[in-house]
């Protein structure tokens, strides 16, 4: 854009005071850059991901519900259900803590979808569905800033079971594998909130929805209690609920006994959250 | 620029509907390159959907819309590199600091983190932020925050920019500032399409100008076209003596071509130039204060001549307040007109 010749005066103010624009910079900036190359995929979407993870700077309550939310369920269900279902709370921790792990990350991914739905009305939304970007960058960079807040989720969790007594036989490594089999599988999960809230009205709506989704999937899995003790339809049900199936595999991940069968199923049901949740996604962004 | 390279702005009967709501009904626009634009409406006229369909938000129903030759349905992602757009509610992230918005906005346009913070830093200063470049958003004024929004747009140095009703809202200073950023970045080379609910604004900024009210254009010109197409403007006299105002009014009419309005006031007569011969007036506004100016001198004479003492006297040119109440307060049957 270099029709306009370099002498074309700007407007003839005099030096700017105080808070004033420079019009003579303002022109000579518009001058200076070519247009760079468009960003690719990946880095817009890490720019989004900043972006969040610049919100939970500027904004650290949010970090609550991955801090004391994981604390308190832990907690609660340890010696809660400890003494009653394996004699002791240390013998139940052993079994409850990878799958409390999972339950109480898979319950905070569902914020993804508030805070989506409270964004998207911004006007900032529209600036960036203006700009020449992949269009799935922004929930991207959402989901990865969510995935920081999981790891933090995690990291307090697998803190509190280590001071409550629970020790793994895989050892670290086998528990960072948990860890990362669950941020994956939460990754894709959240493109099901994602639709939720673009879909839905309010912020109300979303937490109702989410609430009515999560409760059943994480109270019926294998969490709290082995399923062969259920009812058999029971039993049907949580087999086949994806929460089940996370559980499990990051059981064994963490008692060192890592399952090829079960890291499949996971791999699996996680692409099929992205292939069926991602796409309806998109259309409701574009449509917005 | 050359008369062969596409408008900025080609749009041929836009619809969109929400609903039964036809918020759009068949816009035609052609915004010349390098030029301002303005979209002058009263609220809900259909100006920010019209920047919606423009800008690639919204997917038109009807018709079609060109961005320098781009077709904004079928090409969205190519128009999308040309503009930027300042939304109408601020499109910064209030949870952000000045510069983090430029950086984020900068890096998503694909500039690598050291041009995005030095770009950045220079926007800041030059929009005179530099001091709260380190404040989140929230806490900016009014003035602050839009020119934020502004410099927000202007990271890749479009080639169109759409600005939603830049100064909604803001004091006359920083109204002010608004304006001469326009004009700093009109002068090189980007077009500005301008929607604003306030007259000046657009007579300000805009060279040409449409006038739009329920979801249509119902005039389209340059300035001088929109006011002559309300008359050459009005004669305000102020008399000495009061019982000579019936006189004064019979000589006035036939010279300036309508009936004087007799204001409250005893003394004061108001009287709208009318074109001699209909249609004569020209389009160019030279030529319409001309016209004005003549029959203006004509009309003192004829009050001098008969004694009567004239204690003030003024030419008020037409304003495009009068050009807007004329074309929006009529049932909008007169979808045609200059140009």
């Amino acid at each position: 854009m270099s029709t306009v010749d370099a002498a074309s005066p700007a407007a003839p103010a005099g030096p700017p005071a105080g808070d004033a624009p420079a019009t003579a910079d303002i022109a000579r900036i518009l001058l200076a850059d070519p247009p760079p190359a468009r960003p690719t995929a990946w880095s817009a979407s890490v720019t989004f991901g900043w972006r969040a993870v610049l919100k939970i700077k500027h904004v650290p309550e949010q970090l609550f519900d991955v801090t004391l939310f994981p604390i308190m369920m832990t907690l609660m269900f340890t010696y809660l259900f400890g003494g009653a279902l394996a004699g002791s709370t240390t013998a139940y921790l052993q079994f409850f803590l990878p799958g409390i792990l999972v339950s109480s990350i898979a319950m905070i991914t569902m914020y993804t979808g508030v805070s989506i739905n409270t964004d998207i009305e911004k006007g900032v939304f529209d600036r960036f569905r203006t700009l020449p970007i992949w269009r799935p960058a922004p929930m991207v960079g959402y989901l990865l800033g969510d995935l920081l807040r999981y790891l933090i989720a995690a990291v307090v969790i697998v803190t509190m079971g280590l001071v409550l007594g629970f020790r793994p036989a895989g050892g670290l490594a086998g528990v960072a594998a948990g860890v990362a089999v669950l941020l994956v599988f939460c990754f894709a999960f959240s493109w099901v909130w994602t639709m939720f809230g673009l879909l839905l009205r309010s912020e109300k709506s979303v937490m109702g929805v989410s609430m009515m989704v999560l409760m059943p999937l994480t109270f019926l899995s294998s969490t709290y209690v082995d399923p062969a003790t259920m009812p058999g339809w029971l039993e049907a049900f949580v087999e086949v609920n994806p929460i089940t199936l996370v559980v499990d595999c990051v059981r064994s991940l963490c008692a060192g006994t890592p399952d090829a069968g079960e890291l499949v199923a996971v791999a699996a049901v996680s692409a099929g959250f992205v292939a069926v949740f991602g796409p309806v996604t998109m259309r409701l962004y574009n449509r917005k | 620029m050359t008369s062969s390279s596409p408008p900025a702005i080609e749009a041929r009967g836009l619809v969109k509907t929400f609903g039964s709501n036809r918020a759009v009904d068949g816009v035609d626009l052609t915004v010349a390159p390098g030029t301002v634009y303005g979209l002058l409406g009263p609220n809900g006229a259909g100006k920010t959907t019209t920047v919606k369909l423009l800008a690639t938000l919204l997917r038109p129903d009807g018709g079609e819309a060109r961005v320098f030759g781009h077709d904004v349905a079928a090409e969205p992602d190519t128009v999308r590199g040309l503009i930027s757009l300042t939304g109408q509610y601020a499109s910064v992230d209030e949870d952000l600091t000045g510069t983090e918005n430029l950086v984020l906005l900068s890096r998503l346009l694909g500039h690598s983190k050291a041009r995005a913070r030095s770009r950045a830093a220079d926007l800041l200063d030059a929009f005179g932020l530099a001091e709260a470049a380190g404040r989140q958003a929230k806490g900016y004024s009014g003035g602050m925050r839009r020119r934020l929004d502004i410099a927000a747009s202007l990271l890749s140095t479009p080639r169109l920019l759409f600005l939603d009703e830049p100064t909604t809202g803001l004091d006359p200073r920083s109204r002010n500032q608004v304006w001469d950023i326009v004009r700093a970045v009109v002068a090189q080379g980007t077009t500005v399409l301008l929607t604003t609910q306030y007259l000046d604004e657009a007579d300000q900024l805009a060279s040409r100008i449409a006038v739009i009210d329920r979801g249509r254009v119902v005039a389209e010109g340059t300035k001088g076209d929109l006011k002559a197409s309300v008359g050459l403007g009005s004669v305000h006299v102020r008399l000495r003596d009061a019982a000579r105002r019936e006189e004064a009014a019979a000589l006035l009419a036939p010279v300036l071509g309508s009936d004087p309005h007799r204001e409250n006031d005893p003394v004061a007569l108001s009287v709208r130039i009318e074109p001699g011969e209909p249609g004569s007036a020209g389009s160019a506004t030279g030529t319409a204060t001309a016209v004005a100016a003549d029959r203006s001198a004509a009309a003192l004479r004829a009050l001098a001549d008969a004694g009567i003492v004239v204690d003030t006297f003024s030419l008020g040119q037409p304003s495009l307040d009068e050009v807007f109440l004329v074309l929006t307060d009529r049932p909008a049957t007169t979808e045609e007109s200059a140009a």
